[in-house]
């Protein structure tokens, strides 16, 4: 079951397109499913496709094709590094073995507490704030140095 | 940071002020004069686009397609439903000139459009926003809603008989549907996986109907051409390259950001503009139109004037307008590794060549990069670009083998060392 929250906002997704094109708000329905769950279990996939009288199929190969959707538990902190080219010319990597070193987990891990969990990202089309982190999908942090990665850590509750 | 030096889009906005992308803020700019005009006036389709036709206004995401020529392929005495589409699904490595133009101007992109939709006869639009950018997003559902409230979208804009309505689409994390047919897969709720073309959007696009397609600066530039007169437009740059441009400088420069101006300016005007060089290194080499383009060493760079024409005829091409600026200390190894990864990662996985193809590519790039080159990977990776470039549906696959080519025609020294010797030919320092 979603929220009567969570459906009040998929509704306003679902009217932006012609009636006879529900599908075209899977995306939408499916972040802001996430947004309420914290990740795409399959059965919360299959309450997104029933919500939108679509097949379930539909809504997997979506929620498996787009990269933020979280397939599986994330730490309460997503952090997503960008490591691409011009990130790494500004501080991108460096950032990155910061983060790694700080947190004590690698790439693609959560820490053990369930607190934070680190991946590294492609190009989030903000290369002039380099480097950059998103965190939980929705919130940029610019120009991630060594300094504001401390300050902004020390943020998370 | 945004720089913006003089033009078309960022004229008079001042981006300190928090308030600056309202409706009344645009508004005070000069913003919808251009629409008001045009409505008010009942003008000709075919004058509007026209105008845009005269102003040499070429597509600004990348492939630099006269604009005017694109609207006037959508048939517009097509009697049933018709699209119009924004491209704001700005993910080309080095490119972040649309975030800036959501942030700081929203509503000349909606002129734009709203233009764009009159001059085709579409009474429905979306703008697909890149996903990794959420609080523009916000940001531009709220100023729709401004738009909506002062009678600028809807039923009867300002009085008149034309109805049009704008949607925000937001994405979530695939590079492709910043290519325009995957893009539209992906309103439609399906992967972003591109369509084999023919039939083009103009015939074949969104829900199967008439589309066109065009870039958040090519849309957001509209508005001025209408108000100004396309020869304003087109005297801000050189013959067939109108216009100002956006220009986002990323990598080894002391001011990073994005810089408006005319095209046709000096590639060194641009770089001193953007601080110089940092630590006052020794510029090695710029990618100057995104991480598809190719790369072009310092010399030639330092020659050439920025616009579609001269960097084409160097070859390389404008793309988006992304410069990556690399010092000397970068490993042209390391580089490409990491830009090779890239397009594996994003490669849709619809086309043999690409999906097969950007793995290898990035293998043996890989194993180069890590002491465990051989003698025949040159050759290897020539062949594997060979077999993949012009032979998928989209250009993503060639987008793959532009940087291994010019990386290793421009840079082949450093392969050659890396894999004669087991290690970077300069002692590689990302920054």
């Amino acid at each position: 079951m979603l929220s009567a929250e969570s459906r009040a906002l998929i509704d306003i997704e679902v009217a932006k397109y012609p009636a006879d094109q529900k599908r075209s708000a899977v995306m939408s329905a499916l972040r802001i499913a996430q947004q309420e769950k914290g990740w795409l279990a399959t059965e919360t996939i299959e309450t997104v496709a029933d919500y939108l009288g679509i097949p379930p199929v539909v809504a997997y190969e979506i929620a498996t094709f787009y990269n933020m959707y979280n397939l599986r538990p994330v730490g309460k902190y997503k952090l997503t590094i960008c490591t691409n080219l011009p990130c790494a010319l500004q501080g991108g990597v460096n950032a990155a073995e910061y983060l790694e070193r700080k947190l004590g987990i690698k790439l693609g891990e959560t820490t053990p507490d369930g607190k934070f969990t680190l991946l590294e990202g492609e190009c989030m089309g903000a290369c002039g704030d380099a480097p950059v982190m998103l965190v939980n999908n929705h919130k940029m942090c610019s120009r991630m140095t060594p300094e504001a990665i401390d300050q902004k850590l020390a943020e998370f509750e | 940071m945004a720089v913006f030096v003089k033009g078309v889009i960022f004229e008079g906005v001042d981006t300190s002020d928090p308030g600056c992308w309202r409706l009344d803020a645009y508004r005070a700019r000069g913003g919808y004069q251009s629409l008001q005009q045009i409505v008010q006036s009942n003008k000709p389709q075919e004058e509007v686009i026209a105008e845009v036709k005269n102003s040499g206004l070429r597509g600004r995401g990348g492939a630099g397609f006269p604009s005017g020529l694109k609207w006037s392929f959508m048939p517009r005495s097509f009697p049933g439903d018709k699209y119009v589409v924004c491209n704001t699904d700005e993910g080309e490595p080095g490119t972040f000139k649309d975030r800036d133009i959501m942030r700081y101007n929203p509503h000349a992109l909606i002129e734009g459009m709203i233009i764009a939709a009159y001059a085709m006869g579409t009474k429905v639009g979306y703008n697909y926003i890149h996903g990794e950018i959420f609080a523009e997003y916000l940001q531009f559902e709220e100023a729709l809603a401004e738009a909506r409230a002062a009678g600028l979208l809807g039923q009867n804009i300002l009085g008149s008989d034309f109805s049009f309505e704008l949607y925000a689409h937001h994405g979530y994390g695939a590079y492709i549907c910043g290519e325009e047919t995957a893009l539209l897969e992906s309103i439609e709720g399906k992967k972003g996986q591109p369509r084999f073309k023919p039939p083009f959007p103009a015939s074949f696009g969104l829900y199967g109907k008439p589309t066109t397609i065009n870039n958040t600066e090519t849309f957001a530039s509209v508005p001025f051409i209408l108000r100004d007169g396309a020869q304003k437009f087109l005297d801000l740059g050189k013959p067939n390259n109108g216009g100002t441009k956006l220009f986002s400088i990323s990598g080894h420069v002391n001011r990073p950001g994005n810089y408006e101006i005319p095209l046709g300016t000096p590639f060194a005007t641009l770089l001193e503009m953007a601080g110089g060089m940092k630590d006052g290194k020794k510029l090695k080499a710029v990618i100057p139109g995104g991480s598809s383009a190719p790369v072009l060493p310092a010399d030639v760079m330092m020659d050439l004037t920025m616009d579609y024409d001269a960097i084409a005829k160097a070859g390389s091409m404008l793309g988006s307008g992304a410069v990556i600026v690399m010092n000397q200390d970068v490993c042209m190894v390391r580089a490409l590794e990491r830009l090779a990864y890239f397009y594996h990662e994003e490669s849709c996985g619809q086309c043999t060549p690409c999906r097969e193809g950007t793995g290898w590519l990035y293998r043996i790039v890989h194993r180069i990069e890590h002491g465990e080159g051989r003698p025949e990977d040159l050759d290897l990776l020539t062949s594997v670009g060979n077999n993949m470039a012009g032979r998928t549906i989209c250009a993503l696959a060639d987008a793959a083998v532009f940087p291994v080519r010019s990386f290793t025609k421009h840079f082949k020294k450093e392969f050659e060392y890396h894999i004669e010797h087991k290690k970077c030919m300069v002692e590689h320092q990302w920054c």
